[in-house]
């Protein structure tokens, strides 16, 4: 439909790595309003029951707070934000390393292709 | 809520659904996934008081199905039924006299957000104007339940992006459920809560979709598929 999903990962996870990658890039601001759950709903042509569940995850996380009757904002405390940032990195590093690892390549050999890289070959050529 | 109490359905000699029991909340989108002539259509006929269990029992909210219940059911054929001089105007002050549920505010709402004009004849509709003008007028209606037998069938993709948009925008969960048989499983997959898998008029399996993906990482197409695999087809 409008977004396309991951078949084997539940959706409301999916939406909720999309928020949190708005919220670390700075896209969404720290005390910004998020979309309601029915603006979400339709964005993104998800059932709204799901987005309710993606919401309230987040606010569990901490990662957002709602707000009685005004609606669900990103949260202003910055430790938080940090946090997640450094969660997300860390993620795609062990990710990152682990596939490196299964292909045989050690941990110098990875630092070194990493102070070397340049994009990728698209990129380079910009 | 709905409920089937060791429900079958037979025509003639044919089962179409056999002891099937099972029950479904409110406030939740489920679809009811499975071949050609797995008793879909029967399913939702049989909540919509169209036909009547040959035994067993369906319950709407704890009453007994009856032809009245379409006060608090709405059903969305995949046939079309409507007279080709009307107008899509003429249709909504139909409903408006038939249900008084029809919120002919919220119809005109859903009928801009669909991009169909009033003014237009049945006819002069294209398949995708009539399969877009059908979920309006069932989604003006305020019924707890909304059923809705292949609402994407047949139609190009703009226009199936438009109904599940339109679904999203205007049904309300708090009071509303709705039932839906599809083929168009991939595209619905984002919407449903759950999934009631029939197969040979039998409930094969039931999932929550989220779950489904959670503990065994399995979309609901791929677990339709699972459940019919290896069986011979006529």
């Amino acid at each position: 439909m409008a977004e396309e999903f991951d078949t084997t990962k539940p959706i409301y996870i999916q939406i909720m790595e999309r928020i949190n990658k708005k919220i670390v890039r700075n896209e969404w601001k720290a005390g910004e309003k998020l979309p309601s759950v029915r603006e979400m709903a339709v964005e993104t042509g998800v059932n709204p029951n799901t987005i309710q569940r993606t919401y309230s995850e987040l606010e569990r996380m901490g990662i957002v707070e709602t707000r009685r009757g005004q609606g669900t904002f990103v949260t202003e405390n910055a430790e938080v934000i940090e946090r997640l940032r450094e969660r997300l990195k860390r993620d795609i590093v062990a990710d990152f390393v682990r596939n490196m690892t299964e292909l045989g390549f050690t941990l110098d050999e990875m630092i070194a292709t990493l102070k070397n890289y340049e994009g990728d070959e698209e990129g380079g050529e910009q | 809520m709905i409920q089937f109490e060791h429900v079958t359905k037979k025509f003639g000699s044919v089962t179409a659904l056999d002891d099937v029991s099972l029950r479904l909340d409110k406030g939740k989108i489920i679809g009811v996934l499975g071949a050609n002539g797995s008793g879909k259509s029967t399913f939702l006929k049989l909540i919509a008081g169209l036909i009547f269990p040959t035994a067993g029992n369906v319950l709407v909210d704890g009453e007994k199905v009856t032809r009245k219940i379409s006060r608090k059911v709405a059903y969305l054929s995949e046939l079309d039924a409507y007279y080709d001089s009307f107008t899509v105007q003429d249709m909504l002050d139909f409903y408006a006299s038939q249900f008084s549920d029809f919120r002919t505010e919220k119809a005109r709402d859903i009928l801009a957000f669909m991009q169909i004009d009033p003014s237009k004849k049945w006819k002069q509709l294209s398949k995708g104007g009539r399969g877009r003008a059908k979920i309006a007028f069932a989604l003006a209606r305020e019924a707890p339940i909304l059923l809705m037998d292949e609402p994407l069938s047949g139609l190009d993709p703009m226009v199936r992006e438009s109904i599940v948009k339109g679904l999203v925008s205007f049904v309300d969960l708090e009071r509303q459920t709705i039932v839906m048989t599809t083929h168009e499983i991939d595209e619905v997959e984002p919407l449903l809560d759950e999934a009631v898998f029939l197969r040979n008029g039998t409930v094969a399996e039931r999932v929550h979709v989220d779950e489904l993906r959670e503990t065994s990482r399995d979309s609901v197409v791929n677990r339709l598929k699972k459940i019919y695999k290896g069986e011979e087809r006529p």
